[in-house]
């Protein structure tokens, strides 16, 4: 089934008071997040070079994760790996199985979301207990994250406070952020202190020492995995950094993108399981590698799930999460889901105006308005574009051709559609006109005016 | 064929052929600060933590019983410290920290830039203490600052027996709803670092 952004987009702004909420409330991280990189003088510098070792990596990647492994075992971490979500998530559930875990607490992990784990092991009979804040109240209303750093943006603190209402047994009617907060702490510290395995994501997996590195704020991953015997952390091929010290610029980088925080709270290096504990580390390909053989998107890759181009995008901040019906929305999601299902999620390259903002703030310089840029082709050319704006821009493409036959329809449109009846004009077909005023009409054209500025006849 | 061998033997197919471009060096020029126990304060503070200088264990002890007087149960892995009430390494299972009111835990060194600073205590039984404590303190060497983590990551190693460190940046923090900063998420909910 094929999806469409800009029928959820209108679905989504159709209350305008909340779409001009969440825009501001993006706004605001995007401002804060400008402070951090204005503060340093080094910060292209420092751009530049995590662009480079992350592009060195690709081009050594198979290299980096057998030194990677090699090194994890010399430590007793297990390595395991898994073509396809399929494969991960048997792993995951073998392991809960042969320690009989029946209640593991997680934190924040794109890839079990883009693997459907958490499903799958409910449906085998383990509890799963999102510990993020943000991934807890979504879990909780059954909801997907709408963002991969603020995964609850959508929802206002009085949603919250609905929620832990019925789930927490708060006050009713209470919906301060503190009292809410709190009440989850309570509500989590439980859950933790009784779990029988903990599965983190991870930021950084390094080559050089075997070890991995996982980033959080609230502590939620460090203190989930720091109790129960059994740690589990998942990550796709592209998380391996070569070098303990790449982490220097790494660090810098991604709390300043993705929240405009120096650094995270924690920045836990796991390089062994507790005492008397087991910790695997589950490597996964799924559709990756199919990324990696394509120069076009290669640099898809390279992303550190910061969330920066989601929060600068002005059509994420103003179409939402859900409106890309895929597991990471916004710019980097925009390339990286058709690059998984081109037919299926042909329109997200379109959810898109090349303003370019995204390929400015990423952090490790992923080129994605150029790759939204090519996508829309590959859209095109295998035939998925609707047929309206297929023929419309088919017909512009025929006439910006004909150079006499454009000035001759300029001059008639300048004419006769001031003219025209607005049913006429505004009709379905005027895509653009949806929800805009067209501008008056000028009674001369650019180049009528340009020649005679420059005096040419 | 082992999924193993699947995945590398893809990745030897698909990787960018062409970049031959070599590791970059890491510790570029960077911003430095004129007073780096003052940087250090201010972003600690703007963190949600706070940072003193003491000059002996007795005032440690002082300061700990003047600002935690709620504080019933402490245990401390910092030596000679007389307001410990219970033993870290005593206890087989991180499960029974669950009621620590306040850690007192080894620093290294701290960062001026972020307000962090990096634990590895290889004698430290349980790092659940960390997370779990309601409220934590670091005792950091006096001097043992630098300016940012590319110098840090200079000091950061992982010997054959370490096995976990990480950096502490103020108290566990969250905006998850609706972007407001609440202090005290599933970490500590105070953090201060003492400098000694």
């Amino acid at each position: 089934m094929s999806h469409n952004h800009s029928e959820l987009a209108d679905k989504f702004a159709s209350n305008v008071e909340r779409m001009k909420w969440h825009d501001k409330a993006l706004w605001f991280v995007r401002v804060k997040r400008d402070n951090q990189a204005k503060s340093l003088d080094e910060w292209e510098e420092l751009r530049n070079t995590a662009d480079k070792i992350k592009s060195h990596t690709l081009a050594h990647l198979d290299e980096y994760l057998e030194q990677f492994e090699k090194n994890a075992l010399a430590r007793g971490i297990r390595v395991h790996w898994a073509k396809d979500a399929k494969e991960h998530n048997e792993i995951v559930l073998d392991l809960l199985r042969s320690h009989n875990a029946k209640m593991i607490v997680k934190s924040k992990s794109m890839l079990t979301e883009e693997c459907h784990l958490n499903p799958y092991l409910e449906e085998h009979g383990i509890e799963v207990v999102d510990t993020d804040l943000g991934e807890r109240i979504v879990q909780l209303r059954n909801e997907p994250p709408s963002h991969i750093v603020l995964p609850a943006i959508h929802l206002k603190k009085e949603d919250v406070g609905t929620t832990f209402e019925k789930f927490l047994n708060t006050q009713k009617g209470n919906s301060d952020p503190t009292y809410l907060t709190r009440a989850a702490r309570a509500h989590l510290r439980e859950k933790f202190v009784s779990a029988d395995a903990a599965m983190t994501g991870v930021n950084f997996a390094i080559a050089e020492t075997g070890g991995i590195v996982v980033c959080t704020n609230e502590g939620n991953a460090d203190l989930g995995a720091s109790l129960p015997k059994l740690h589990i952390a998942c990550m796709g091929i592209e998380k391996i950094i070569p070098r303990l010290k790449d982490l220097s610029i790494f660090t810098r980088l991604l709390a300043r993108s993705a929240t405009g925080q120096p650094v995270t709270t924690y920045t836990s290096h796991y390089h062994g399981a507790v005492e008397g504990g087991e910790m695997h580390v589950v490597i996964v390909d799924n559709g990756r590698t199919k990324i990696l053989a394509d120069k076009r998107y290669v640099k898809s890759l390279q992303c550190i799930r910061c969330g920066a181009c989601l929060n600068t995008c002005p059509i994420y901040r103003r179409s939402g999460g859900y409106s890309y019906g895929y597991v990471i929305p916004g710019p980097i999601g925009s390339t990286l889901a058709p690059s998984r299902d081109l037919k299926k999620y042909y329109s997200l390259p379109f959810a898109c105006s090349l303003c370019f903002s995204c390929s400015n703030v990423c952090p490790v310089k992923v080129d994605l308005a150029d790759q939204l840029y090519l996508k829309r082709q590959d859209v095109v050319d295998a035939g998925y574009l609707s047929p309206v704006k297929h023929n419309a821009l088919k017909m512009a493409t025929w006439l910006m051709c004909r150079p006499k036959l454009m000035d001759f329809a300029g001059f008639m449109a300048r004419k006769m559609v001031p003219l025209l009846p607005r049913a006429l004009v505004y009709s379905k077909f005027n895509l653009w006109g949806k929800n805009r005023e067209l501008p008056p009409f000028p009674k001369n054209s650019f180049k009528e005016l340009y020649k005679a500025k420059k005096g040419i006849k | 064929m082992s999924s193993r061998e699947a995945i590398l033997n893809a990745i030897k197919e698909a990787k960018p052929l062409n970049n031959e471009s070599a590791l970059p060096e890491v510790n570029i020029l960077h911003t430095t600060y004129d007073d780096l126990d003052a940087k250090f304060a201010t972003t600690l503070a703007g963190v949600g933590g706070n940072a003193v200088h003491l000059d002996s264990l007795t005032a440690v002890d002082s300061y700990i019983k003047e600002h935690y007087k709620e504080a019933t149960v402490i245990v401390s892995t910092v030596e000679g410290l007389s307001t410990n009430t219970k033993e870290l390494g005593a206890t087989d299972d991180p499960h029974t920290l669950k009621d620590v009111d306040l850690a007192i835990i080894k620093g290294e060194f701290a960062v001026a830039e972020n307000g962090a600073v990096w634990i590895k205590e290889a004698d430290a039984r349980h790092r659940a203490l960390y997370f779990i404590t309601q409220k934590l303190m670091i005792i950091v060497p006096k001097g043992e600052i630098v300016h940012s983590m590319h110098e840090a990551y200079t000091r950061v190693n992982f010997g054959d027996k370490d096995v976990f460190g990480l950096f502490i940046s103020g108290p566990s923090k969250t905006a998850d709803i609706e972007q407001s900063l609440v202090i005290g998420a599933h970490g500590a909910t105070e953090a201060c670092v003492v400098f000694l």
